[in-house]
């Protein structure tokens, strides 16, 4: 069971219980939590005075929402226009192959997500992959690859590779 | 006291990626070191449009201008000691021709502040004019003044369509109602498009300042940013710029003295490229799933809870301040006479100098390719296509590089103003793939409300996959010709009706590319990877080894003088290698 980590009234208190607050409540959570558990809906839900089911339409309708908690670091590969014809699409099979995961997944030990985006407006360095938020532009297989191996020694503090074993 | 010698640093995202707060903070303790500190200050400024990170400008206390490019932090102490000490500046970081080139010809309106501005100090703003076109406005202006000096200019709308600006102010101000709206599409969905994030990050007064006067000009009581989540600088930028907009009295209650008020809510996009489209974006802040519904009635009638709401794109608000302060002559002298002004694009793709370029209307394609964007990136790869307006777009060949842009030439061509995506394809671009991949993103993003979006773009998309694995078919290329025009009819909303283009263009234009796929099972650009073999070509092959050298897996051998080997049992086609080879000698 997920604790309730998040403070319903505290976040009531501030963005209010009509039904335009949704979805800014829904974004706050997440970013506590890194993704929107069960607890969360029905608290919120409950608040604003709606069904479970209205606040799962969102939800889902919106790429942004997760319901599964994430890895310790994202990945996020860029398949936007420009990354795609710099060669995006051979960035993320490439680490979709090495870490074992395809878009949305976690690797098994928890230390990865990768994600696809559409554009991170950062198009004239494209090829582009963002980890936590962190731009890096100009991307080739073997600059990822040293990306990951660093993200995954940081972590692990064993610096070791990232290979296949990782998931 | 003596003028105050300045060092700019550009700090958007794109400077920020290459280190611009590292550099920032090794330059504040060199200075320091130094005892330069009360001769230079250090200026934060948004991105100038060019990504050269780290760019650095130093202006000395009597306004000459250096600007240095790539700059890193090894960098500083020399260009400390060297420059500001000794006087002499360093020539091998100096921006050289490329920079030059990038920036003439263009014609900076929108851009103006962005790269010479803190956009973190709203008095900054101030100091080059701003919020003087609000004080105007509110005081020797009436709304309907206002209104008319927005339709004289003959500004139209820079989200995608077009629309004459001030005419949809005029309509909206005519309806009858409690209140009325006006929201700031900050949504930028087109993937492949940067304008407007650059404008917030490098100038968000300008964009509050016009979403003010847009509020004063239909009456409304309350205006709305709807910028998208991708964007975490922009959205902290901007979060700073209200508040200090808030603090100096242009937003909230009687603004200026004037009776006016007026509040501004920023609103973060939680991930749909379809609630860049009006009524959807309303859905989307009434806390809904941004789903379209059909117009009429426009949102200038009904939009958000009902009410008669205006909404405009960042850059069409951007450019409101700067006509109510030089006058609608001023603005209509540029352009051509259907489209006044500048329009600012977002150049990209395999081209030299990638960035933000901001051109008169009715320049051509091929100026602004080969001008400010310097031409083709790589040797050995020729121009291809241009690829204009994103997923709703279309790509034109080299023969429509003369192409004036302006709102109707470009949809004559097939293509679309848009928002301002502006990628370069080269030679090494498959055309069928990148149609492909346009396709695959409006698949995602369709909302699923309509049949003909919902299901034909899928139908579109498989056949699509089809060509591009080998399994092309007589008969595909009149097939997807045939739906895609259907679609074109039919579907819902904007997202639909023109998420064929891309496929029909390509038709239109590279129709031999599709039928090398369907007919001869190859990709000539060597992209689709079902259709490469992973050959080395030995008479195009020069056995320089940079292909061994890439290789992820260590699946090319490769001897000073002979031929690379590439081991198929370990080859993940990455395409590494067909990337790197300068001579196409891999298919
Ligand atoms: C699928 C779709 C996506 C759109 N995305 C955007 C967008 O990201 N930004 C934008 O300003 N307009 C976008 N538009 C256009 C808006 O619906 C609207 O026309 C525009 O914001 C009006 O502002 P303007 O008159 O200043 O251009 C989109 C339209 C469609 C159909
Ligand atoms: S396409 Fe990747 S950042 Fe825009």
């Amino acid at each position: 069971m997920v604790k309730e980590a998040f403070d319903i009234d505290a976040l009531i208190e501030r963005h209010g219980r009509e039904r335009s607050s949704l979805i800014p409540l829904l974004q706050e959570i997440q970013s506590e939590l890194g993704y929107v558990p069960k607890e969360a809906i029905k608290a919120v839900a409950r608040e604003l005075d709606i069904f479970e089911v209205e606040v799962y339409e969102v939800l889902t309708f919106y790429a942004q929402f997760r319901l599964t908690p994430r890895g310790k670091h994202v990945i996020k590969v860029c398949l936007g226009t420009a990354c795609h014809v710099m060669g995006g699409q051979d960035i993320f099979n490439y680490v979709s192959q090495v870490l074992g995961v395809s878009a949305g997944e976690t690797t098994k030990d928890g230390t990865f997500t990768l994600e696809r985006v559409a554009c991170l407006g950062c198009c004239g360095m494209a090829p582009v992959v963002a980890i936590d938020d962190q731009v890096h532009g100009r991307q080739t297989i073997s600059k990822v690859e040293k990306l990951l191996r660093e993200h995954a020694a940081n972590d692990v503090g064993k610096g070791e590779h990232v290979t296949k074993d990782a998931k | 006291m003596a003028f105050k010698g300045k060092v700019l640093i550009c700090q958007g995202t794109s400077g920020v990626s290459g280190g611009a707060h590292i550099v920032s903070e090794a330059l504040k303790q060199k200075l320091h070191e130094s005892g330069l500190s009360d001769r230079y200050e250090i200026k934060r400024v948004g991105d100038r449009g060019l990504f050269r990170d780290v760019l650095i400008d130093i202006i000395s206390p009597n306004g000459y201008r250096w600007t240095y490019e790539r700059v890193s932090v090894e960098d500083v102490d020399e260009i400390v000691e060297s420059h500001l000490i000794r006087g002499e500046p360093v020539k091998r970081l100096l921006a050289g021709d490329d920079y030059r080139m990038f920036f003439e010809g263009q014609l900076r309106w929108v851009l103006k502040n962005c790269g010479e501005i803190d956009p973190e100090d709203i008095e900054d703003y101030i100091s080059v004019g701003g919020y003087e076109a609000l004080r105007k406005a509110l005081h020797e202006m009436t709304p309907e003044d206002v209104i008319n000096e927005i339709a004289a200019s003959g500004l139209r709308g820079r989200g995608g369509a077009g629309f004459p600006t001030g005419v949809k102010w005029r309509i909206c101000r005519g309806y009858e109602a409690p209140t009325r709206y006006v929201i700031c599409n900050a949504d930028e969905g087109d993937p492949g498009a940067f304008m407007d994030r650059s404008v917030l990050e490098g100038d968000p007064h300008s964009v509050i300042e016009g979403l003010i006067i847009a509020g004063y000009a239909i009456g409304a009581s309350k205006g709305f940013i709807y910028c998208r989540a991708e964007y975490p600088l922009a959205i902290r930028r901007l979060k700073i710029a209200l508040q200090q907009a808030r603090d100096k009295g242009f937003i909230g209650k009687d603004i200026l003295g004037s009776g006016f008020s007026f509040d501004i809510v920023l609103k973060e996009g939680a991930g749909a490229f379809v609630c860049g489209e009006e009524t959807a974006l309303i859905a989307s802040i009434e806390g809904r799933r941004g789903m379209p519904r059909a117009r009429p009635p426009f949102p200038a009638e009904k939009g958000l809870w009902g009410m008669p709401t205006v909404i405009n794109n960042v850059e069409t608000l951007a450019n409101v301040p700067r006509i109510i302060v030089n006058g609608a002559g001023w603005f209509s002298s540029v352009g051509t006479d259907g489209s006044k002004g500048t329009k600012v694009f977002a150049l990209a793709g395999k081209v030299k100098n990638t960035g933000l370029v901001e051109v008169p209307m009715g320049v051509t394609l091929r100026q602004l390719v080969f001008g400010p964007g310097g031409g083709m990136a790589r040797k050995g790869y020729a121009f291809k296509a241009v690829q204009i307006g994103g997923p709703s777009g279309g790509c034109l060949p080299e023969e429509l590089l003369d192409t004036p842009i302006d709102y109707e030439s470009l949809t004559q061509a097939g293509a679309i103003m848009g928002s301002g995506g502006l990628i370069v394809l080269d030679e090494g671009t498959c055309m069928v793939d990148v149609a492909k991949f346009f396709l695959s993103f409006t698949v995602a993003e369709s909302c699923g409300k309509c049949i003909p979006c919902r299901v034909g773009l899928v139908r579109l998309y498989e056949v699509l996959d089809r060509i591009t694995k080998g399994e092309g078919v007589e008969g595909d290329i009149e097939f997807l010709e045939l739906l895609g025009s259907a679609i074109r009819e039919t579907a819902l909303c904007g997202l639909g009706k023109t998420a064929p283009n891309p496929v029909l263009t390509t038709v239109r234009y590279f129709r031999g590319e599709y039928e090398a796929h369907i007919k001869d099972r190859r990709c000539p650009a060597g992209v689709c990877v079902p259709l490469l073999r992973f050959e080395v070509d030995e008479g195009k092959c020069i056995k320089c080894g940079r292909c061994a050298r890439v290789c992820p897996v260590g699946a090319i051998a490769w001897e000073r003088g002979s031929f690379p080997i590439i081991d198929r049992s370990k080859c993940i086609k990455c395409r590494a290698c067909i990337i790197e080879c300068p001579e196409h000698a891999i298919n």
